[in-house]
């Protein structure tokens, strides 16, 4: 990694009461990731990977640690500063893609830049634009029960891509869709990580951490290993 | 877009929010007919004893106008000193009587008004004229009615009937000179207008230079509180009533109403409020996992909360305006219902539509609307987005 990282943890906690016991959910996890970079963050069910990725995307907040995101300690930042973070420096997507059923699949787009006060003759055409990034301009006015999971996921992809994000994270983005469909999701993210977006995905599927240049494995709410995928190298 | 988002949100469960608009349609209703019935027959009232612009009315002391048979007498006196009162342009004095009318199989009894026509504010007439000459007089529609009898028809009139002796002080014959509708009277009460100095002749020595009232009009500019002070003062024989006062009078006999109408219309504020509560709080509830989501992607908690309670206004707005419609044609029906009580004057309602009034009890109900949406969009907006997403994740 060469210069300033764009994230960065350092003895970084998390617990959580759970049914009375107390969960240690991330333990003094330290890493950086820098710009341009593709993270896949792997490990078994429970080792604390989705709440990684919640404290660095700044919807959680640590109990001891720092994360830090271009430079900006966001697990300090206070809720309003904290939500105008995440519009605009990162994009989230999620396993159950999670759109707005009500809107369309172009004002799924819009509503981050409403929220960012893109003006909306600017909105609508980054939004089509997109939605031809992700190869479904021609949906743009389905909502997403008349779309296929791989197609709602792809449409969830350009939301998280509307406010032109520094990072990308997702969590299991694959994980409820066939094989076929996965393949089509983990080829966007190389693309748009290819494009200059940084990428951090928690994922079981061995095809989407393979797909990524670096892995970060994690056990018990540890690091255990952190190595570049070399074969990609 | 928040606007565009909500509306889409209440069309997504189309038939639930039709329900819940209806149920705040029907408390809106009942909200704006409680308004109505609160201040309408006071205003009703108060506007029919404006009429014709008399503002004060001058009966025998301690009574109320026609409360009883009392009367004033030396009545040509009291009215010149009534007229002489600052801000006072016109006395009208007025003597009600019971007139037998002989001309039927049996007697038809019917109440009279001895008035000066030309100054009068009792009745309006329908056709033909005033009765400018002794012999005359006007009659309601059912008095003509019940005498099978038309304008220009002669009739024989006795006042004065002596149950006992079975005879009467005094008999005349009148022309009926034109049909009239009276202001203070229902439709359906038989009634005449006749002179004053011709209703005083037949009543005998004991009606003579006596009045039941003096209707008094003052100046527009003029303070008719201090006049009816003054008209106390310079006649201490009567009791004088201002406009403010009739109605302050009948306020008073009519509290009962007010009271029933004001928690009427707290529970249907109320009924409003939880109506739209509910269907709020189980939106909300449905959604929790979508908001969750507009948080993480960085939708504002304020953005939230503007696009449920939009949610809540929206459900409160439209029922706002179709309990208006529904509420005013129910006040109609209720009005005309009610208006039928036997013995009411024409011109007292029960319901009175005022536009202000109307607005702002329907301002109330959006307001608490409003109030309605605030909580459960706040807890929701408030909610801690990373646990509720693993919530719904596992859910």
């Amino acid at each position: 990694m060469n210069g300033e990282p764009l994230v960065s943890t350092r003895e970084l906690h998390r617990d959580y009461a759970l049914a009375g016991a107390a969960v240690h959910a991330v333990r003094n996890v330290s890493f950086d990731v820098g710009p341009g970079e593709y993270l896949a963050i792997v490990g078994p069910s429970g080792c604390g990977k989705s709440t990684l990725l919640n404290l660095i995307g700044a919807i959680d907040r640590p109990t001891r640690g720092t994360v830090a995101i271009d430079g900006t300690d966001v697990g300090a930042l206070p809720d309003r500063a904290a939500t105008r973070f995440r519009l605009t420096k990162i994009g989230f997507v999620f396993q159950r893609f999670y759109l707005l059923p009500v809107l369309t699949a172009r004002e799924n787009l819009e509503l981050p830049m409403a929220e960012a006060n893109v003006p909306q003759g600017e909105r609508r055409r980054r939004a089509l634009e997109l939605l031809g990034y992700v190869g479904l301009a021609p949906r743009a006015d389905h909502r997403p029960s008349e779309l296929s999971g791989g197609e709602q996921q792809r449409v969830a992809i350009a939301r998280a891509l509307a406010n032109r994000p520094l990072l990308l994270l997702a969590d299991e983005p694959t994980g409820e869709l066939d094989a076929q469909t996965g393949a089509d999701v983990i080829r966007l993210f190389d693309r748009v990580n290819r494009d200059g977006v940084t990428v951090i995905v928690v994922t079981h599927d061995e095809q989407l951490a393979a797909a990524a240049r670096r892995v970060i494995h994690m056990l018990d709410g540890r690091v255990v290993r952190d190595e570049p995928m070399l074969r990609r190298a | 877009m928040r606007l565009h988002l909500a509306a889409l949100s209440l069309r997504r469960h189309l038939s639930r929010t039709l329900l819940a608009g209806l149920g705040v349609a029907v408390s809106a209703a009942m909200l704006l007919d409680m308004v109505m019935l609160a201040t309408g027959m006071r205003e009703s009232f108060a506007g029919l004893l404006g009429r014709n612009g008399f503002t004060i009315r001058a009966s025998p002391r301690g009574t109320l106008p026609f409360d009883s048979e009392a009367t004033v007498g030396d009545a040509a006196d009291a009215a010149a000193a009534i007229a002489r009162v600052n801000g006072v342009t016109t006395v009208a004095p007025v003597l009600g009587a019971t007139i037998h009318v002989l001309d039927a199989d049996a007697p038809v009894t019917a109440f009279a008004l001895g008035v000066d026509p030309s100054v009068q504010g009792d009745y309006e007439l329908l056709a033909g004229q005033d009765p400018v000459s002794p012999n005359e007089l006007v009659a309601s529609d059912a008095l003509l009615a019940r005498l099978s009898k038309r304008v220009g028809d002669t009739v024989a009139v006795a006042v004065g009937f002596d149950p006992q002796l079975q005879t009467y002080a005094g008999r005349r014959r009148l022309v009926i000179s034109g049909r009239a509708r009276f202001l203070f009277l229902s439709a359906e009460d038989r009634a005449a207008a006749l002179q004053l100095s011709t209703v005083q002749e037949m009543g005998g020595p004991g009606r003579r230079d006596r009045v039941s009232l003096f209707m008094v009009r003052t100046a527009p500019a003029a303070d008719a509180e201090a006049a009816r002070a003054a008209i106390e003062r310079e006649v201490p024989r009567v009791t004088a009533l201002s406009i403010a006062g009739a109605v302050a009078e009948a306020e008073n006999r009519l509290s009962y109403f007010r009271q029933l109408a004001f928690i009427l219309g707290a529970v249907s504020l109320i009924v409003g409020f939880l109506l739209v509560t509910t269907m709020v709080t189980v939106s909300v509830n449905e959604r929790i996992g979508e908001i969750a989501v507009m948080r993480a992607i960085g939708v504002s908690r304020l953005h939230v909360v503007h696009q449920i309670v939009l949610e809540g206004v929206a459900i409160s707005l439209a029922g706002a305006v179709v309990g208006l419609v529904l509420g005013v044609g129910t006040a109609r029906y209720l009005n005309s219902i009610l208006r039928g009580f036997p013995g009411l004057p024409d011109a007292i309602d029960f319901f009175l539509f005022q536009p202000e009034s109307a607005l702002r009890a329907l301002s109330l109900l959006v307001l608490s609307g409003i109030a309605a949406g605030i909580y459960p969009a706040w807890r929701a907006a408030s909610l801690p987005v990373a646990a509720t997403l693993r919530e719904e994740a596992v859910g």
